[in-house]
């Protein structure tokens, strides 16, 4: 069971309050209605699915109930780091490089 | 039998306590303090089992968790037997009973022992070869006998009735492993203040020095300092000693898993004791001392009973004062075979010769043997072992050729050198590096917060172990957050060393083909059997594993996976690092099931969910069914009546005057916010800002993609605060699904959602005396149709407590929803029941809701649709709000499938025979003569015989089903066809004049 | 949204009898007592930063704002779940939904007293008990007296108030009460 730091509650908390949610930093269009078939297809349905460094959504449902986002790596299962929903694609990671 | 094996003043238990205790029906004594196999030893039993393939037969090897051997079932009574127990591991209680496994009909005479005989014909793989045709046979024929005979034990045919308990723990330093090194680290640790837990397998702790009789700490015998230090720890707040644990698994963030074993010691354990507790540890720092495993010679016949680790033998000696024979040999390759047999001829046991196939060995240990007189034979091997059900004679050859010569002997200590267990680290994703000098794998690269120190690091001596572990103790616990230590280190005056050793098969061991010279004894892997793999073109060493079995038993290769490697190696003429370790995996030993579940069983595996009027339901026969973890009324059978008859008069009931039904179970979300109204436009697809206070609306939810998600009727109680329905099912995920979207898609509105599912009981009041059911109860609300009209909603007092009242129908007539707070649930429900019973209402349940929202032909999401059902599809497109231009779903509503023709419709199906009631879930076809596999065309969601329409009704979903009215489709099932005919979804009242009737 | 809320005052005496999810009871061994607590008023009140002031006033107690810490005044207790999210239980007879009707500022109170059910597990096995189904550190450092959080126990979600050293309030939804109360009733019987 992993450790999770959740941004909002300060403190890693254990995974067993958490549920994943998806893929990070795909934003609703807001004219949704008007997106080609492509485009939807693109946002909807299409995911990285990266071997390495992942952005993803993740929710402390049995804590404080707050989505926010989280980079982790997919072959160690890592997370470097967890910052609040709304908050931007992080340019830099702790640790990279390596 | 009478232990003849106990040696007066030898060992640490005291002879006075004996007990009492069977092996095959045999009854035997032993004392306090003895494993069974202790005490099997005293009392000169060493043949405990036949072996899983050959059937050979087999004594103990060893003294603790690694035995291969000595499975054996213990059983209390017919529901408590737990097979493939170590007989080294098993502690002794009074009346204990173990019987042997494997063997048939006895354990001195085995039928299935012919497979030794026929060995040749069992080679590694030989199950892969044989048993391939034909292909059908596998399941039927071979695999199940071939499970039978190879069987490890049998499972008790009744349910487990102990319990097991379970605990989340969280420390600073987690010592796993009580032997001296894990002492000397949780004593630095544990003075600094934090929190220590040290855990051991064994009984006591002491590790090692159980055996090692020449150790000296602190000016005491070694065990002595162990059980004083011990002490000391069990006496600090901040400390947790946990003994008859194991430490199994170590994985992600040091969360380690332990299972204690409480009550498996005890003769009568408390019934309501919990026989395991599975610890779930997250630690900051942890410490590994694991310690080393000696391994076995590999040489032929090694497995004959009484043939025997040398440190299992010293230890029987020391611990438990039991010689394992009277005339004992020994075959080593390195020293810590002298200091058994040293200690064993000092307690007046025979040493017939030591055989050492090191060509000068020296040393102190040595030296002191061949001061005692012991026979010293270097440079030779054992090349086999003479005897049956017991060794009585060892064969010496030099090791390269030559003369041979038998000695006679009733034992046989053998020792090849002692492997570093690095199982958890390797666990918790260290890479071991292997060490060419001393031919071990060691800790390599930590992965975690972890250190190894003593045995297991391969830290020869105790002197060095103990000062590696105390400083490693110390550090953990600073690094953790632990002031300055101040504990006095302690003091190794004295000890051994036994580093070195060989790895693989000794001369003994081939290359004739029917040598047996054992690798894995549980297995029956053989060093021929490993190299055979290797020449039928296994190069990786989990290849060669997984061909042999080798180290793949119960006991995970303990003592067997350094000896299969090597020979693999030496093979294939590579390397040991080249040909690779295979892969530690959890559970270091097997862990019961028990531990797994914990307390998740019978009333605890899963919540049951009542509502409040459960208790009047139960009270008034009530059948229920589990929908989720909810448990709703199903259907209220008078006395005589079936279901199908309860059913039906419920029905007719609601229709005739009226009936009562416990909708507690939906989902209730309070929507409240300047932007309460906007935000239920984006998650629905009806448009609700016109929607007036007061009034309600039945609410589409879809996803993303277009697809229905959820339904619900939805009131709007003020501008800004909305109470929304969702179904049973959807109660958790629309709610996470709305949260979702709030949080992360729509964070700029002003709105939030609060779960109230719970916070009211509902209670469904339908049928045309529905009003006059509840008007005398309620106050302060105009019930009338013009002050409140269908699907409106009024907040006022029913009973004199507050209600949320609803004027909506899932019956399709007048009916109302009785939202009161839930703790008041029952009361409201049988004040309600009271004015019901005056006009012939009745009280129904989901399956009697069921066909009477069908004869209305409303969907219920999840069984009319699956996913992947349109508003379109459902006939619901009147409920997307036309002028909005967003909504969640709406661009999914527009993708190419989902407005393409041809797609599945929801409708009507009469049957031509209105008293066949169709199958849920039964396909539907257009030409019932065709070729199979016909051409589905669509299925059945809902079926049910409707007593108020007098004949059978169903709901399905049919391709271009509206385009189909009239048409005639079948519908074939196993006995007959079924003919029926597509009709629109409304069966009864298609008008709608009953919502007011 | 004060007008609405105000209706649903909860103060008004009912003519009917009320039937808690739990009928009360409790459960002593040797390190714990487990008692079920008598029904209490509760809102979960959800406020954005500017109105956290107006919502003290009116309740008369603090909204804490720091993560898994609770404030209590008066038999009434706030607890922090969220960043904007609060559970407020009153257990003096006072009505705080009727309380925030007044407030102006930006905010949601739902009534919720049914919804949740209470037990106080106390003695001094009670954080062994909890640890039983919670994976969480309830050590006296990591979730000192006053500390509160949203989180689990065995298969359900609970909300944890430390009341005491050895004293905590479990809340849980209504209809998972009889496996809080079952689960905390074998776990206090392991306790050791």
């Amino acid at each position: 069971m992993l450790l999770i730091h959740c941004p909002y509650c300060e403190e890693e908390r254990p995974e067993l309050e958490f549920r994943h949610a998806g893929e990070a930093h795909i934003a609703r269009p807001t004219d949704m209605a008007a997106m080609s078939d492509e485009d939807f297809e693109k946002f909807f349905f299409i995911r990285s699915n990266p071997k390495g460094v992942i952005y993803e959504r993740w929710r402390h449902v049995h804590g404080c109930a707050r989505f926010f986002n989280a980079v982790r790596d997919t072959v160690t299962d890592k997370f470097v780091m967890t910052y609040k929903a709304g908050e931007p694609q992080p340019k830099k990671l702790p640790g990279a490089g390596k | 039998m009478m232990q003849s094996f106990r040696i007066p003043g030898a060992g640490r238990l005291t002879p006075a306590k004996t007990m009492r205790f069977t092996f095959d029906g045999q009854s035997f004594t032993g004392v306090a303090g003895d494993t069974l196999a202790s005490a099997l030893l005293a009392n000169g039993v060493h043949l405990v089992g036949r072996s899983f393939k050959y059937h050979r037969p087999r004594g103990i090897l060893s003294v603790g968790a690694e035995e291969p051997n000595a499975l054996v079932d213990i059983e209390r009574d017919a529901a408590r037997k737990t097979p493939n127990v170590r007989a080294t591991v098993q502690e002794l209680y009074d009346g204990l009973a173990a019987t042997s496994q494997n063997r048939w009909p006895s354990l001195s005479f085995d039928a299935g022992a012919v497979n030794d005989l026929a060995s040749p014909l069992f080679s590694a793989g030989f199950y892969y070869k044989t048993f391939m045709w034909p292909k059908a046979a596998w399941k039927s024929f071979y695999e199940p006998k071939i499970r039978a005979a190879a069987g490890l034990g049998v499972a008790p045919d009744q349910p487990d009735p102990d319990h097991y308990s379970a605990r989340f723990a969280h420390c600073e330093v987690l010592v796993l492993g009580g032997g001296a090194a894990g002492i000397a680290a949780a004593l630095a640790a544990a003075e600094t203040g934090v929190r220590v837990i040290l855990c051991d397998e064994q009984a006591e702790f002491g590790g090692a020095l159980r055996f090692e009789a020449g150790a000296k700490i602190d000016g005491a015998d070694g065990w002595a300092w162990a059980q004083t230090a011990i002490a000391k720890l069990s006496a600090m707040d901040n400390v947790r000693l946990l003994p008859r644990t194991t430490a199994f698994g170590y994985y992600a963030q040091n969360f380690v898993g332990l299972a204690e074993r409480l009550t498996d010691h005890l003769a009568s354990p408390d019934a309501n004791a919990p026989r395991e507790r599975l610890w779930q540890i997250r630690a900051k720092r942890v410490i590994l001392a694991a310690g080393a495993i000696e391994r076995h010679m590999v040489f032929a016949d090694n497995d004959r009973p009484g043939v025997m680790l040398a440190s299992a033998a010293r230890a029987y000696l020391n611990h438990y004062g039991v010689a394992i024979g009277r005339n004992v040999g020994v075959y080593t390759a390195n020293d810590s075979a002298y200091a058994a047999a040293i200690d064993l001829k000092k307690a007046g046991v025979d040493i017939a010769a030591i055989v050492d196939l090191r060509d000068n060995p020296s040393g102190p240990l040595v030296e002191e043997a061949r001061a005692l007189g012991i026979e010293i034979n270097h440079g030779r091997a054992v090349i086999r072992t003479g005897g049956r059900l017991r060794i009585s004679s060892m064969s010496v050859q030099p090791k390269n050729g030559g003369g041979e010569r038998k000695i006679a002997v009733d034992a046989l200590l053998m020792s090849a050198g002692w492997t570093p267990s690095v199982h958890l680290f390797s666990q918790s994703r260290g890479k071991v590096a292997f060490d060419e000098e001393t031919k071990r794998f060691l800790p390599g690269i930590y992965a975690q917060d972890c250190i190894s120190v003593g045995a297991c690091n391969g830290t020869d001596g105790l002197a060095a172990s103990v000062e590696e572990a105390y400083a490693a103790g110390a550090k953990a616990a600073k690094d953790a957050g632990g002031k300055a230590a101040k504990a006095a280190k302690p003091k190794v005056e004295a000890s051994e060393n036994w580093s070195r050793g060989m790895l693989g098969a000794a001369p003994g061991a081939g290359p004739d083909k029917i040598v047996k010279a054992f690798v894995d004894f549980q297995n029956d892997v053989t060093a021929k059997d490993i190299r055979l793999a290797v020449h039928e073109g296994m190069r990786s060493i989990e290849h060669v594993k997984r061909f042999t079995t080798n180290g793949m038993a119960t006991d995970q290769g303990k003592t067997s996976n350094m000896h299969g490697l090597a020979i693999a190696a030496d093979t294939l003429d590579k390397n040991i690092p080249e040909v690779g370790l295979t892969t530690f995996r959890a559970p270091y030993t097997p862990v019961t099931f028990g531990a797994i579940v914990g307390h998740a069983r019978g009333a605890l595996f899963d919540p049951t969910r009542k509502t409040a009027m459960h208790g009047w339901a139960e009270a008034h026969g009530a059948v229920f069914e589990d929908v989720g973890q909810w448990k709703r009324t199903w259907y209220f059978p008078k006395p005589g009546e079936d279901m199908h008859a309860a059913v039906n008069r419920e029905c007719r009931t609601v229709r005739q005057s009226a009936g009562l039904f416990d909708a507690s179970t939906l989902g209730k979300i309070e929507v409240v916010g300047p932007d309460a109204a906007t935000f239920m436009e984006l998650l629905y697809t009806n448009p609700w800002q016109k929607l007036d206070a007061g009034r309600c609306r039945y609410g589409v939810m879809l996803r993303e993609d277009g697809f229905i998600y959820d339904d619900g009727v939805v009131g709007r109680l003020a501008p800004d605060r909305f109470h929304v329905t969702t179904t049973t099912g959807g109660a958790a995920r629309v709610m996470n699904h709305m949260e979702d979207y709030l949080q992360t898609e729509f964070p700029h509105l002003n709105v939030w959602l609060t779960s109230i599912s719970e916070q009211w009981a509902v209670i469904a009041v339908q049928g045309p005396k529905s009003r006059d059911i509840i008007a005398p109860l309620v106050k302060g609300i105009d019930l009338s149709d013009e002050a409140m009209p269908h699907m409106s909603v009024r907040e006022g007092r029913i009973c004199g407590v507050p209600t949320r009242l609803f004027r909506m129908s899932f019956t399709g007539d007048r009916g109302f929803e009785v939202n009161v707070p839930a703790d008041y649930g029952q009361a409201v429900w049988e004040a309600l029941w009271t004015e019901g019973q005056k006009h012939g209402a009745c009280a129904y349940g989901t399956e009697a809701m069921h066909v009477l929202r069908a004869e209305k032909g409303y969907i219920i999401v999840g069984q009319d649709t699956d996913g992947t059902v349109t508003p379109a599809d459902a006939g619901l497109d009147w409920a997307i709000g036309k002028k909005k231009t967003d909504f969640v779903g709406i661009r999914g509503l527009t993708r190419p499938d989902l407005v393409a023709a041809g797609r599945k419709q929801l409708v009507g199906l009469r049957t031509n025979d209105p008293k066949i009631v169709l199958d849920e879930g039964a396909q539907i076809v257009a030409d019932p003569k065709q070729a199979i596999p016909m051409k589905m065309i669509g299925h059945v969601t809902s079926s049910y015989w409707s007593e108020n329409c007098g004949r059978s009704i169903a709901l399905g979903l049919l391709t271009d089903g509206r385009a189909r009215m009239g048409e005639t489709l079948h519908v074939p099932m196993p006995d007959r066809t079924i003919e029926v005919e597509v009709t629109g979804p409304v069966f009864f009242d298609e008008k709608g004049e009953r919502l007011n009737g | 949204m004060a007008k609405a809320a105000a209706k649903r005052s909860a103060s008004a005496a009912a003519s009917i009898e009320r039937h808690p999810a739990l009928a009360g009871g409790e459960v002593t061994t040797a390190g714990v007592r487990l008692a079920v607590l008598p029904p209490a008023e509760r809102i979960s009140l959800r406020a954005p930063e500017a109105s956290i002031t107006a919502l003290t006033r009116a309740l008369g107690v603090s909204l804490p704002k720091a993560p898994k810490t609770s404030a209590a005044k008066a038999g009434r207790t706030a607890l922090w779940l969220g960043p904007d999210e609060w559970l407020v239980i009153d257990e003096a007879g006072g009505d705080p939904l009727a309380d925030c009707a007044g407030v102006k500022g930006l905010h949601s109170a739902v009534g919720i007293s049914h919804r949740n059910v209470a037990i106080s597990v106390s003695g001094r096995q009670a954080a062994d008990t909890i640890n039983a189904g919670c994976p969480q550190d309830l050590s006296l450092a990591a979730f000192p007296v006053g500390a509160a959080s949203r989180t689990v126990l065995g298969k359900v979600e609970i909300v944890l108030l430390r009341t005491q050293e050895d004293t905590f309030r479990v809340e849980c939804w209504r209809s998972f009460s009889d496996y809080v109360l079952a689960f905390l009733t074998k776990a206090a019987t392991d306790a050791a």
